[in-house]
């Protein structure tokens, strides 16, 4: 068995980075059907947009060090932090892991040689281009930046000058977008899978796809819908939101959250198939209740539609309304336990070895532990009254999207580096990266939450001196996470250039992807691969094999 | 290192050493013949497009509960002999269409692209009436945001709000459809959608029988409400 060689090291195809399929200058990228292609050109606009987002998130901070206005009036710094709203949520979080490393690595975790439509994959990144040119063409344009949150809620952005018409375009443009590449993925996933891969030998992360691709497909055609209405409330005066007209305004919001709720599943299920993969890849372990972690992806999802109206509690609602959604709220958290605790009795009694991918695993457990634990606080109505609209919401969003989705994606870049570039980053820098923004992030997020209970009100550009120590810490913790952030993305630009060759599996990884070259051929596998076992099977590993402890 | 092995996934045995294995003849050219797939995708897509309108079914559903006398009332200026002879006019055109798709199936190209010119002529006559029906509205001073409209009760403006947008969105639809066809017909003109290849044609047949089946919601929602 040792002496098999890799197919990597006697294969003469060369890369995908080196084979454009016969196209070559930018067309070889932005004309390009290689699903591997399409994957780093999202990436490459993604993390572009995502350092505006973290600029703009970095200017509120600054403005918020002490009280009364800085250097940016209160106007200004609305439209700031609609901006940070819109960029990070419809151009970052929302489409990332989909688009990034689901598009690089589902086919070729499938065993397939790419997604099932590759030409409507590229059409999904033009028109995500396409959006994002509109959503910064705001910003020039009459009327300037949208000042009403990314939420856009009736009524004020059916009365505002600024160009909210534009960004619930380019939004409902990104949306379109989004629902592509679900189609994709869903028809890729059910029609691509290698030979003996059956549904259950699927890796972790295409479960996390496969139930984010339903709820783009389900849910985005809604809030495509819904602003659709809102433009047309502004250009027509429809009324559907206006109350002079028999509108209701609450109609609006219920509308959004019936989509933007399922949304936050969009962005975090994926990541939690991140964590899923790297566990076992560095516990040399078989992950703990595969088919409850991939059940679960798929109860998350479905329960997640109906819990929609925790963002409404007072707003308006009914009581029945709101202790039923408050209800729906808390099973919702099940599912997501059971994933927590499964990984948790993954690690136990594994072979543990703390490599890059496996430390943002653990920030990834803790801060979304956070995130959740913080989020019943919201989900129960009482407490929800009390901190409704401060800042102890903008912290338990980040804890969740930012400590969860985005902690998430970053396990995903490092853990998958290897494979994409052919080679490894540098570890010391990857690790003070970590501490940087591990250090950061909870100084930054978690002053939000104290604060937030103390009463400071979320989107406000002043506040009263008694909050000024929390905002000065919150500042501080701003200022060590952008550095963190900056390292950690020049270290992977940097080591894709100079870092040592990684060769095809350097974690020893079981899962299809590591069993071809890295960076993979143009067509992924040199021969269609053919599973005989689930994805996580580390009987044959040859370590293990010496201390079977 | 051994990885192929140690994963448990093998590949065929001698298949990585192989120098005769040519990727794209080994499992280039399966790919894109994918019948099931290219339906799956289609289905999917017709779903996304339902759910769009299944949206404003919703609205429209919360508001005739709150506002049901005001929608009996206002439904009573549309006009039914028009509605109703646009849904005779549209299933037909579904008919049509399924007979230029199993045209094609048959290898009657000339005889499917006919078909397909009947469907288009019923989609038409269609628009045709649609913008007369609209035209009257208009001239009554019935539109989004006219001073005639906003002079009435919450609940009818809600009405003929939900009356433009539904049948609207509809007639972009419509539209749309046409286009489909259009791209079609020198697909079939030249041969490469056929009696073995005609899974294009069936998704554009599928779109339509959407289009359709949309109509036959908008109908009783607001011509028959009365
Ligand atoms: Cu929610």
């Amino acid at each position: 068995m040792l002496a098999v060689d890799t197919p990597g090291s006697v294969r003469p195809s060369p890369s995908f980075l080196q084979d454009a399929g016969g196209r070559s200058g930018i067309g070889a990228w932005i004309f390009s059907t290689d699903h591997k292609r399409i994957g780093l050109m999202y990436a490459a606009a993604m993390f572009t947009f995502f350092i505006v987002g973290m600029c703009l998130g970095l200017t509120m901070r600054l403005e918020l060090m002490f009280p009364g206005e800085q250097f940016i009036s209160a106007a200004a710094y609305n439209r700031i932090f609609t901006l940070h709203g819109v960029i990070m949520v419809f151009l970052f979080i929302v489409p990332g892991i989909p688009a990034v490393l689901g598009n690089f690595m589902l086919p070729l975790q499938l065993g397939a040689e790419d997604v099932s439509f590759p030409r409507l994959n590229l059409a999904s990144w033009w028109i995500y281009m396409i959006g994002a040119a509109m959503a910064l063409a705001s910003l020039v344009v009459a009327g300037g930046v949208p000042d009403t949150g990314w939420t856009f809620y009736a009524p004020y952005s059916v009365r505002t000058d600024s160009s909210v018409s534009l960004a619930v375009m380019a939004a409902f443009v990104l949306g379109f977008s989004s629902i592509l590449t679900g189609l994709n993925f869903i028809t890729t996933i059910h029609r691509m899978r290698a030979k003996g891969m059956t549904f259950f030998r699927m890796p972790l992360f295409c479960w996390g796809l496969y139930a984010t691709a339903w709820i783009q497909v389900i849910a985005t055609p809604v809030v495509g819908i819904t602003l659709v209405l809102l433009m047309l409330e502004r250009t027509l005066g429809i009324g559907f939101f206006d109350p002079g007209k028999g509108g209701d305004p609450i109609l609006y919001q219920h509308l959004f959250w019936i989509y933007s709720h399922p949304v936050v599943y969009v962005m975090i299920l994926p990541a939690m198939g991140i964590i899923s993969e790297i566990l076992p890849a560095f516990a040399r372990r078989t992950i703990f209740g595969y088919k409850a972690i991939a059940m679960s992806s798929m109860a998350i999802a479905a329960v997640g539609y109906l819990v929609w109206g925790h963002h409404m509690f007072t707003a308006g609602m009914s009581d029945t309304a709101r202790w039923v959604f408050s209800l729906l709220t808390f099973l919702v958290a099940i599912p997501t336990g059971i994933k927590v605790f499964n990984w948790l009795a993954t690690l136990y009694k594994g072979s543990i070895e703390l490599s890059v991918p496996m430390l943002y695993a653990f920030a990834f457990i803790f801060l979304f532990s956070i995130g959740g634990l913080t989020g019943m606080v919201n989900g129960a109505l009482s407490t929800d009254i009390h901190v409704h609209d401060t800042a102890y919401v903008v912290g338990h969003f980040h804890y969740t999207m930012f400590g969860g989705a985005g902690i998430g994606f970053f396990a995903g870049l490092h853990y998958w580096f290897p494979k994409i570039t052919g080679r490894m980053y540098n570890d010391r820098r990857a690790k003070i990266a970590l501490g940087l923004i591990f250090v950061g992030f909870n100084l930054l997020y978690f002053s939000m939450l104290i604060m937030g209970i103390l009463g400071m009100p979320r989107r406000y550009a002043d506040y009263l001196p008694e909050f000024q120590p929390f905002h000065m810490a919150s500042t501080i913790g701003a200022l060590i996470l952008v550095p963190g952030l900056l390292l950690m993305l020049w270290n992977l630009l940097h080591s894709a250039r100079t870092g040592a060759p990684a060769g095809p599996n350097p974690w020893r990884a079981t899962t299809l992807e590591w069993q071809t070259a890295s960076p993979p051929p143009l067509l992924n596998f040199e021969v269609a691969p053919e599973v005989t076992t689930g994805p996580y099977d580390f009987t044959h590993d040859p370590l293990l094999q010496e201390n079977p402890a | 290192m051994s990885v192929a092995n140690a994963a448990g996934m093998t590949l065929p045995a001698g298949s990585a050493v192989d120098p005769a294995a040519d990727p794209a003849a080994a499992h280039g050219a399966a790919h894109h013949q994918d019948y099931e797939g290219d339906k799956t995708g289609m289905w999917l897509f017709l779903f996304t497009e339902f759910a769009l309108f299944a949206a404003l079914f919703v609205i429209y559903g919360v508001y005739r509960i709150i506002y049901t006398p005001e929608f009996h009332h206002a439904a009573a200026n549309l006009n039914v002999a028009a509605g109703v002879t646009n849904t005779v006019i549209l299933l037909t055109s579904s008919l049509t269409m399924v007979l230029a798709v199993n045209a094609l199936q048959r290898g009657e190209n000339r005889r499917s692209m006919a078909l397909l010119w009947a469907t288009m002529a019923l989609a038409l006559a269609f628009m045709v009436i649609k913008y007369f029906e609209w035209g009257a509205k208009f001239e009554h001073g019935l539109y989004p945001g006219s001073e005639h409209l906003l002079a009435m009760d919450g609940g009818e403006i809600v009405f003929f709000g939900l009356y433009f947008v539904m049948t609207g969105l509809h007639g972009i639809h419509v539209l749309l459809g046409v286009g489909a066809m259009l791209f079609l017909l020198p697909r079939i003109k030249s041969g490469r959608q056929s009696a073995t290849n005609y899974t294009l044609t069936e998704n554009v047949g599928l779109y339509w029988h959407l289009v359709d089946v949309i109509w036959i919601f908008l109908l009783p929602l607001f011509y028959l409400t009365n």
